[in-house]
């Protein structure tokens, strides 16, 4: 019987299993932000313990409440900037250099494939798009990565999304991954983990696999993971090409070794076929309660948003520009009374959007360029919602209160929530592509 | 080992998240004692109160299915334990949510639909204490009104050692 891709991960990463069923994994990278760190900086002092397993395996941002918004989230940020400084970690992004995490720790080539990955943040997940194990945990797996380098896991089984299909217009990884959200329901994966695959996965960019593997959570899903392939290679190969020699074929066949065998089992396998789907956002509270958006009826709106670790990137920018620009192409401009908020994941992604004019084309359109900042996304700052206003988001949480107490989140595509945005109500991008 | 055990809170809801547990307006906090007031404050349950006479009083909760999904805040476990309530019994949970319970030395029990229902039925006859054995793994829950049911229940050899050693950091550092 083969193996898949997790089970190769924690065949390498293994080194107790204290009980049956439980297994603890040496880590490849730990992740640190300024809301789920300063508890587990705080408790390491208090142990007398204050000390990091492997500063360079440590990665750590400020990216929820940034540049501090009051005395409170400042000192969370100070925490984090003196802890990273004091034990000599280097990659650390701070104000000026940061951005949500989700987006600047791949860029910067910090994730490979066979990696095991944890961060005190649910959307961890998102890593998995390289063929990573990668999971959000809670404060004290944090603190015990930290120390340590290991986690305790569950050995968990895979689900195997097969994804077929050619995109229709208007359909994007997300209008994908909320198809899959509503077949599996929000806890149809809990102590899984989803593999993606399929050709439709095949043909992506590493921006869309990472779209994918980002909501795996909102399914319950420990991971999301895509098999490691030429276009995982070419991401990262800035970052690998001299470990390779500078030869590509040997990084994909290298690469190859972390995909799932062809004879290993599953839990469960689900065919999505995206040929005929529809552009779609969510309605209600829960991200599994996902409609096309032609069947919603008149949804007016308050506020566009488009940003975060789901939707901030720049191909994510690029399509949503595409879409306002063809609006003020016919004179339109945001509705009046909606307010657009679009915040680059990333300072390379806002320069990269400022090169290419995307960033003037939301300004024309009377859009706020907010900084890089996962802030709107669970209410923290830059784009709060007010009771009984309405959001088209490209985040990845439609809780009651999620961005702001009685606001309503709609999830979308960063098209569907651009054309929202001219038109004041949900509505499908498609006469605007 | 902390003890475990008292009052009821009943929330009869599946998939309440870990945002309605406690807001991420809350998470700027640094000290785990400050989110004490926030608890619950944005669930979204028919007649629930959550600045109900429960506050001060329960030291369990008894819920549903998918209990804690969503953010990986640990704060939510955190804020049920600055509030005295120290044991979740559900149908099913979150991993990472259950995960923080348990790291924090703190039980999460599951049990099967079936016993949830007949938990929640002795509602129908006042308010509902809950004891919990945790070595002999035996729940005792009594009506106001007399009325007791017994149940066993099981904990996997990983999460009783965490209850035991009273979390993760205290099991990880002595072994590894």
């Amino acid at each position: 019987m083969g193996k898949t891709i997790t089970e190769k991960i924690f065949d390498k990463h293994k080194i107790d299993d204290p009980f049956p069923g439980t297994a603890v994994l040496s880590l490849d990278v730990v992740m640190c932000h300024e809301i789920t760190t300063p508890i587990a900086i705080a408790d390491l002092e208090w142990r007398g313990k204050d000390r990091v397993f492997d500063a360079s395996k440590i990665k750590a941002v400020i990216d929820h409440v940034t540049p501090s918004k009051d005395s409170k989230s400042a000192a969370q940020a100070k925490i984090l900037r003196d802890w990273a400084r004091r034990h000599g970690i280097k990659d650390f992004f701070d104000v000026g250099s940061n951005g949500v995490c989700h987006a600047i720790f791949p860029e910067k080539g910090f994730i490979r494939p066979g990696y095991t990955v944890i961060m005190g943040d649910s959307h961890t997940c998102t890593h998995g798009a390289f063929g990573a194990f990668a999971a959000g945990v809670g404060t004290t797996d944090l603190e015990v990565g930290i120390l340590k380098g290991v986690c305790a896991f569950r050995p968990p089984e895979s689900i195997r999304v097969d994804i077929t299909g050619a995109l229709p217009k208007g359909v994007y990884a997300k209008d994908v991954i909320l198809e899959v959200i509503r077949r599996l329901t929000v806890n149809g994966a809990t102590d899984r983990v989803i593999e993606f695959r399929g050709e439709t996965v095949d043909a992506m960019s590493m921006e869309e696999r990472m779209t994918l593997c980002n909501m795996a959570i909102e399914a319950g899903g420990t991971s999301g993971l895509c098999m490691p392939d030429r276009v995982t290679v070419d991401y990262l190969w800035p970052f690998i090409s001299s470990d390779y020699n500078n030869n590509i074929d040997a990084a994909v066949k290298d690469f190859a070794g972390w995909r799932s065998d062809a004879d290993a089992s599953y839990a469960a396998v689900l065919m999505v076929d995206v040929s005929k789907l529809e552009p779609a956002a969510t309605v209600g509270y829960k991200p599994d309660q996902v409609r096309p958006v032609k069947e919603l009826g008149d949804v007016k709106i308050d506020q566009v948003y488009i940003g975060s670790c789901t939707n901030g990137r720049i191909s994510d920018l690029r399509i949503a520009a595409s879409v306002v620009k063809s609006a003020l192409t016919n004179g339109k401009k945001l509705a009046p009374g909606v307010r657009g908020i679009v915040s680059p994941a990333t300072p390379a992604i806002y320069r990269q959007a400022l090169e290419e004019g995307l960033l003037a084309i939301f300004m024309d359109a009377g859009y706020c360029v907010a900084n890089p900042t996962c802030g709107a996304c669970l209410g923290m700052s830059t784009g709060v919602l007010a009771e009984g206003e309405i959001c088209v988001s490209t985040t990845n949480r439609n809780f009651n209160g999620r961005m702001g107490k009685g606001g309503m989140v709609h999830l979308a595509s960063p098209a569907t929530a651009a054309a929202s945005g001219i038109a004041g109500r949900l509505v499908n991008p498609r006469e605007y592509l | 080992m902390k003890t475990f055990g008292g009052p009821v809170l009943f929330l009869d809801r599946s998939d309440i998240n870990t945002d309605e547990i406690i807001p991420a307006k809350y998470l700027t906090e640094s000290k785990k004692e400050a989110l004490k007031p926030y608890l619950l404050e944005d669930l979204k349950l028919d007649g629930f109160d959550p600045a109900g006479s429960w506050r001060g009083h329960a030291k369990v909760v008894v819920t549903r299915a998918n209990f804690g999904c969503g953010s990986s805040r640990e704060h939510a476990p955190w804020a049920l334990e600055v509030n005295d309530i120290t044991c979740v019994i559900a149908e099913s949970y979150a991993r990472i949510f259950r995960q923080n319970m348990f790291n924090g030395g703190m039980p999460a029990v599951e049990l099967s639909a079936g016993q949830i229902d007949e938990i929640f039925s002795l509602t129908n006859n006042g308010d509902v204490t809950c004891n919990i054995d945790i070595t002999g793994k035996k729940l005792t829950f009594t009506s106001s009104s007399g009325i007791t049911k017994r149940i066993d229940f099981n904990l996997s050899q990983f999460d009783n050692a965490l209850v035991e050693a009273g979390g993760w950091v205290e099991f990880a550092d002595a072994r590894y």
